[in-house]
């Protein structure tokens, strides 16, 4: 054994905490836990100080760990350990028996497997699922993490909130918030979607299962999140440990690997180290200061202050007024103002999660502020919670946000040829052409929240978001933080911390990423004369000088932002109700927002297949707004898409039908699964026919649910690749259950040559997705996988392997002949299939063209079909009155020119769509594009390159689990204004 | 420049070019790259190997092409248009040549986004060269003649053989820089002596490799063990310091020794997909004969490298491709042929062959046929060998060093756990009350 009268020191230095244990006679003699707000150096100095008691003037062993410590080790001569390792060393002493450990920390989140094959992860890139994702999202909600551990205790539902990282899960609790679900059910989703995230994105496929021990802080304080983890993985009370030690064990590790190395230090040896470890090099990059000097800020802040709009004291009016609200993501915005335009009221404030009740106090207020004097002749609300404000307190007219912002920049600069917003979470910009909207950008959704996202890090910090934003603008070094997704930020500010870089420059780098994000992931612009000549910023973001000062000298031009950059949603939506003020306004009165209530509830929808999770709210006024649905049945009104053209629903009631023949086919020779996922949404009737005919049964999947995904989540190896293949794990797990003899996904290379392009390939994860099926999910064993490498361009040889197949997997010898004659019907099935979807395609074009309708193509891959994975995009298609067809419905043809290589079959029918599109009247072009695709990085451009060449719109809508449709609403409705405005300005 | 463009308005490198253009070219291997120019430079090709680092690289790049475009074509892009926009070139006087595999992986599309971006960036004029396996295209100025291609193939042996030297020396050497000074004499000497007549006869090859195997083996080494590390992935990122941060002078530097499994392999692993495409696809018998020759011929070249390593050295030499075959058989079909395809998983099974079960898996964030062939097949290669130790490094622009630094050193930390096991552990016990100080 080892001498355990000696003294030993660890220390682990988190992303955000600090914890210092000491260890003495085998005994922990005392522990200590605090924030560091990086300053690691200072932090590490202070607390050795503060045991100084206990260490005395003797010798003992020190090691440092931890995700932060690495820097300050490597500096004052402290020897280091990594921070798993540790975690593991700490485990197998205190818990032998464990089979795997949790630790959820600031910014990292790791698993280990102790037990059948040793192995430990850690989150890589990713941030989400953390500490710090928690911490997010309880600002989110304005509570505190505390108050959020409370709340999601007392949940009744969960929501399904995409996990990944905190961005995905902003947009899809905003909604929620919007449209009034329960802050307990939202506290309980948010801890589920950790729980979901620690599975998929760290287990990767392996079984959490045995004794758990569950570590870190987030593990430690948040009940509620404890109590995700059990009943997700099924754990019981034996198996769920929670030690007391729980925020330790990093710390525990290192000062047994101080114990074991057997160097000793004293305790003033070692302060000195940390004392003159101080400045030591830094491979961290930096970028020029905002401002050289106080004289230059002076300059900047008199040029912007030039920008304002008239404002007339709201106690001397008298007349008519018009209110807009902007209901935006985080923040509610209100601007009230007179016949001529001068400003009377503004508000701008946190919407706390709960906009209803913020806009009915304003309405109170500015009542009474009225006084009888002012009457409110027209009102008009845009945002995010527009329908549920308009619903609720009857505001006359609800406009999308991009029109609001369009006006209101109008009205600062009439020429105006670029605008863009940051706000809460929200990137927008439009280039405006001639005077329309010409084309509108939104951030995608893994790098929206950047307003937000600086907020967030302000408070980690410890400071107000004014005060930390005013602490940049005199940095003298700001830090070189990139300009990829906000939540890959968190890793270089963490870089940035270790190597000692100050709060201020931190501050300034965080301003210029925000920027760098907005014009090089957004707009993707490569020079300023590409944004255009007269650009107006403005939203919430744009009121930080640090993040203005950044823009100008990115682009190096000056830019307006107006005094009221975080109004000018409302501001427009305040000139939009007055250029559309109706004979009366419908607004609450005085009397009937003084009685006004509002309860919301929430039910799930029994009208179709989709069983959405709808929240309905109710008000005094008898109104009624009903959330969460993905089509208009759920919305309880009159059915307004009757009649139609809807390629996706066509496309699935031919699959229905084909999934009846395939089951009612007898099973002479056994029975064979089809997961209808991936290529096999277009392949499937290929199969069936074959399969049939040569006496299978053959059971195709349903199409997706979330119960689908959820079903097969854990043998997922990637977390980053796209969600239709991860899905197909469920289908898999489907089939099993179905109890089929044989299952089928076959690899192809090439897909079917259609003569339009380079070559024919399908994208790798088309091609060998089942590969890694048979590689990853245990279950398959139980049946027989089949996955030939498969020629589909060549009857005989097709047919050749088929018959290999089915002697070598099934046991069954088959006369090729019947196999030949098999495929031969097979592939006349179809060819008959693709015909008619063309057929309907051509259809669905001549009833629009007939009943004066637009046509919307929605432009994806064939699995874009399926409802769980589209999210009833078709749907809204219709009702905001497009007919919609798929880029596979249009007659196959090769577009004149493509600059890139076109080798892809399902990309090939993008160019073509793209290019029918940009010359036909009246169609659209939409591109659905999955998230983790690698593929459309080069389709998405290249369409856009081919829609543009004639004058035409491009929309790209990005998919992935999120769930809810208002941003995507949003996109649409803004292409239908873009459209609109088109129109008139060319008659 | 009407005369220089192709039919979509791209430049075209002409005939004249050749007296008056500089060809840039962007470092992958840097030995094996090297050699290439120098053989380039002896048949009247003006080349330069672009070695610049820095971040502003990956900024470029991001200005240029799509965000979510894998960071290799990032890089290489970014790289191009850093040079030319540095001043140290005339514009008008520069080519670029790009090296490209072709086939379903998304990186065959590199040459299109590179000249997407050239005219975005107002450098449409700028020839661009592709060199790959299917021969030149549309570039009349360039045409690899069959002495150039027999010189670049000796050069694939000959820089394999010096990568894979100087990383078992490295780690151990006695005089720091020893093996690195070295291999650069050798990558400079080796064309001029590769012009000589007669020095491409097998005879006198053998004879080099065993010169230069005689000047490794005598460079003062210590005689100890270290981890060895094995390095696989998408070829861009494993091979080049520019896309993995430098990844083998921190293994180095981490006391570990790295092993990388050659650039023959990879040759050997596309001309092998020429033979199996005629039984999947039933292309044509003569072009699955001649890939036939081209194979056995290729394997006989290594499997004679090998053995004169055996025999000549204590080096440890690389597996034969054939051995790797057999290797990979059972864990996929070796018709998944796009990107790194089967080789991916047939290469860390080789290196776990060769006793080396630390492994670095590396790939482009958002790669997506390392989704199936290497974090897809690490769960049956860690179930069958349980002693395998990998970790999966995903590099991408915004992956921070520290972050990939630190999940390497977890790796390290396990497989020195493994090489140097412990007698015992010590006994702490956490008691509830000793929360705070006595005061």
């Amino acid at each position: 054994m080892q001498d355990l009268s000696r003294t030993a020191v660890g220390i682990d230095i988190g992303s955000t905490t600090a914890k210092l244990v000491v260890i003495r006679d085998g005994e922990v003699v005392y522990r200590k836990y605090e924030r560091h707000f990086s300053y690691v150096r200072q932090k590490t100095y202070e607390m050795l100080t503060d045991a100084a008691p206990i260490l005395g003037d003797g010798v003992f062993s020190v090691a440092v760990s931890g995700s932060a410590g690495l820097g300050i080790a490597t500096a004052a001569e402290i020897p280091f350990v990594q921070e798993v390792f540790a975690t593991g060393e700490a485990v197998r002493t205190f818990e032998p028996d464990t089979s795997v450990v949790i630790e959820l920390g600031g910014e990292d989140a790791k698993i280990l497997f102790l037990k059948g094959g040793t192995d430990e992860r850690m989150n890589g890139s990713c941030a989400g699922g953390t500490g710090a994702f928690i911490d997010q999202m309880a600002t989110l909600l304005d509570i505190t993490p505390d108050e959020l551990d409370e709340a999601s205790l007392a949940h009744t539902r969960i929501y399904p909130i995409a996990s990944r990282c905190g961005v995905f899960a902003k947009s899809d609790i905003q909604p929620l918030l919007n449209q009034g679900a329960s802050k307990n059910d939202i506290a309980a989703s948010i801890y589920q979607a950790v729980v979901n995230q620690t599975i998929t994105g760290l287990a990767q496929g392996r079984r959490i299962e045995g004794k758990v021990m569950f570590l870190g802080g987030p593990l430690y304080y948040n009940k509620g999140l404890r109590k995700r983890f059990t009943e997700t993985l099924a754990l019981t009370e034996e198996n769920a440990i929670f030690p007391e030690y729980a925020l330790y064990p990093v710390a525990l590790g290192a000062a047994m690997y101080a114990y074991r190395s057997g160097d000793t230090i004293s305790l003033t040896n070692l302060l000195s180290r940390i004392k003159n470890a101080a400045q030591t090099k830094s491979d961290v990059s930096h970028v020029p200061p905002l401002f050289e000097s106080e004289a230059d800020y002076d300059a900047f802040a008199k040029r912007h202050a030039a920008a304002s709009v008239r404002t007339q004291d709201i106690a001397s009016y008298t007349g008519d007024a018009y209110l807009g609200i902007d209901c935006g993501s985080t923040t509610t915005k209100l601007v009230l103002t007179s016949e001529d335009g001068a400003i009377l009221y503004t508000y701008y404030a946190s919407n706390k999660g709960n906009p209803v009740e913020v806009v009915r106090e304003q309405l109170s207020e500015i009542y009474a502020l009225c006084a009888g004097r002012i009457r409110i002749r027209s009102s008009a609300v845009t945002g995010y919670g527009e329908d549920l404000i308009r619903h609720a307190f009857g505001v006359d007219c609800g406009i999308v946000e991009t029109v609001a912002h369009f006006t209101a920049a109008r009205y600062f600069r009439p020429n105006v040829d670029f605008i863009l917003d940051i706000g809460g979470q929200d990137i927008k910009c439009f280039k405006v052409k001639d005077g329309v909207i010409d084309s509108i950008l939104l951030n995608e959704a893994c790098s929206s929240g950047c307003g937000s996202f600086i907020e967030t890090f302000a408070r980690a910090l410890g400071y107000p978001i004014a005060e930390f934003a005013k602490l940049g603008l005199f940095a003298r070094s700001p830090v070189d933080l990139g300009s990829r997704c906000t939540v890959f930020m968190n890793s270089s500010v963490k870089q940035a911390q270790k190597d000692g870089a100050s709060v201020e420059d931190i501050s300034a780098g965080l301003s210029v990423s925000v920027v760098k994000n907005a014009i090089y992931k957004v707009i993707r612009a490569s020079s300023a004369e590409e944004l255009g000549e007269n650009i107006v910023v403005q939203g919430g973001t744009f009121q930080n000088d640090a993040v203005l000062r950044s823009f100008e000298t990115e682009l190096g031009r000056n830019v307006t932002r107006p005094a009221i950059a975080g109004l000018m949603g409302a501001f427009g939506a305040a000139l939009y109700a007055r250029a559309h003020a109706p004979a009366e306004s419908t607004i609450i009165s005085e009397s009937a927002l003084r009685e006004f209530t509002h309860t919301s509830k929430s039910v799930v929808c029994q009208k179709c297949t989709n069983h959405c999770h709808l929240t309905v709210n109710t008000f005094s006024s008898g109104a009624r707004f009903i959330s969460g649905n993905k089509c208009e049945k759920g919305a309880m009104t009159e059915s307004r898409t009757g009649g139609m053209p809807n390629l996706h629903r066509f496309k699935r009631e031919m699959f229905d039908e084909l999934r009846e023949k395939g089951l009612s086919a007898e099973a002479k020779r056994g029975t064979i699964g089809i997961p209808l996922t991936l290529g096999m949404l277009e392949l499937a009737p290929l199969w069936t026919r074959i399969f049939t005919r040569l006496g299978f049964r053959t059971v195709i999947t349903e199409f997706s649910t979330r119960a689908t995904y959820l079903k097969g989540q854990n043998s997922i190896p990637s977390d980053t690749a796209c969600y239709p293949a991860k899905i197909m794990h469920g289908h898999i797990e489907e089939l099993l259950d179905a109890d089929v003899d044989a299952i089928f996904y076959p690899c192809l290379t090439y897909n079917v040559d259609e003569h339009t392009s380079q070559n024919h390939y399908n994208c790798p994860v088309v091609a060998y997705y089942s590969e890694l099926l048979a590689s990853n999910m245990e279950s398959l064993q139980k049946t027989r996988f089949l996955y030939p490498y498969l020629n589909v361009n060549d009857s005989a040889s097709l047919a050749r392997s088929l018959s290999v197949m089915f002697q070598e997997k099934m046991g069954v010898t088959l006369p090729r002949r019947e196999i030949l004659a098999a495929v031969k019907e097979g592939f006349a099935d179809y060819d008959a299939w693709m015909e008619k979807i063309r057929a309907e395609g051509a259809r669905a074009i001549s009833w629009a063209k007939e009943n004066g309708v637009r046509v919307m193509i929605l432009a994806g891959r064939p699995y874009h079909i399926d409802p769980e994975i589209s999210h009833g995009i078709d749907k809204l298609a219709n009702s905001l009155g497009f007919a919609v067809i798929t880029e596979d419905a249009l007659p196959a043809a090769s577009p004149k020119e493509v600059r890139v290589l076109n080798q892809w079959t399902y990309h090939s029918r993008l160019y073509a769509a793209a290019d029918y599109a940009a010359k036909t009247d009246g169609v659209y072009l939409v591109q659905l594009v999955s998230f983790g695709c690698g593929i459309d990085a080069v389709t998405t451009d290249e369409v856009r390159r081919i829609l543009e060449s004639e004058n035409a719109l491009y929309t790209q809508i990005k998919m992935d689990e999120i769930t809810n449709l208002g941003a995507v609403s949003i996109r649409l409705r803004s292409l239908i204004g873009a459209i609109d405005m088109q129109k008139e300005r060319s008659v | 420049m009407t005369a220089s463009e192709r039919n979509d308005g791209m430049a075209v490198f002409t005939e004249e070019m050749r007296k008056t253009h500089t060809i840039l070219i962007p470092n992958m291997l840097p030995m094996h790259f090297k050699m290439m120019i120098r053989i380039f430079g002896q048949y009247g090709y003006n080349c330069e190997l672009l070695e610049t680092t820095g971040h502003e690289i990956a900024e470029c790049g991001l200005k240029y092409v799509h965000n979510d475009t894998c960071y290799p074509a990032l890089l290489v892009i970014g790289q191009f248009i850093d040079a030319l926009n540095s001043g140290k070139y005339d514009t008008h006087k520069v080519a670029l040549m790009l090296t490209q595999t072709g086939g379903g992986c998304r990186a065959s599309n590199y040459i299109y986004l590179l000249r997407k971006a050239l005219v975005k960036a107002g450098y449409g004029y700028v020839p661009v060269i592709s060199l790959n396996f299917l021969g030149m295209k549309d570039n009349p100025g360039f045409q690899c003649t069959v002495p150039m291609l027999i010189r670049l193939m000796h050069a694939l042996f000959y820089g394999d053989l010096l990568m894979m030297l100087k990383n078992q020396c490295r780690p151990y050497e006695i005089n720091v820089g020893d093996a690195e000074r070295l291999a650069n004499e050798w990558t400079a000497r080796l064309v001029s002596e590769m012009m000589k007549p007669g020095a491409l006869r097998t005879k006198n090859v053998r004879a080099t490799y065993k010169r230069i195997l005689a000047d490794f083996g005598a460079i003062p080494r210590r005689v100890e063990e270290r981890v060895k590390v094995g390095i696989v992935g998408e070829i861009f990122v494993k091979f080049s310091p520019l896309g993995n941060n430098n990844l083998e002078d921190f293994l180095v530097s981490e006391g570990a020794e790295p092993r990388l499994p050659g650039m023959v392999d990879f040759c050997l692993y596309y001309v092998y997909n020429g033979i199996v495409d005629r039984e999947l696809y039933g292309t044509s018998a003569l072009t699955a004969a001649i890939y036939r020759i081209a194979y056995r011929y290729f394997l006989h070249k290594q499997k004679d490298l090998i053995r004169i390593i055996k025999e000549n050295s204590s080096f440890t030499p690389p597996t034969p491709f054939s051995h790797a075959i057999e290797l990979v058989r059972d864990y996929i079909g070796l018709g998944a042929k796009m990107g790194e395809g089967w080789l991916l998983p047939a290469e860390m099974l080789e290196l776990i062959d060769a006793g080396v079960p630390n492994i670095v898996c590396t790939q482009p964030f958002g790669c997506l046929p390392n989704h199936i062939m290497g974090k897809g097949m690490m769960k049956p290669l860690k179930e069958r060998n349980p002693s395998v130790n990998i970790v999966a490094i995903d590099y991408d622009p915004g992956a921070t060093r520290i972050n990939q630094e630190n999940r390497i050193k977890l790796m390290l930390a396990n497989a020195r756990e493994n090489l140097y096991p412990r007698e015992d552990s010590v006994c702490v016990r956490f008691a509830e009350e000793k929360e705070a100080l006595p005061v």
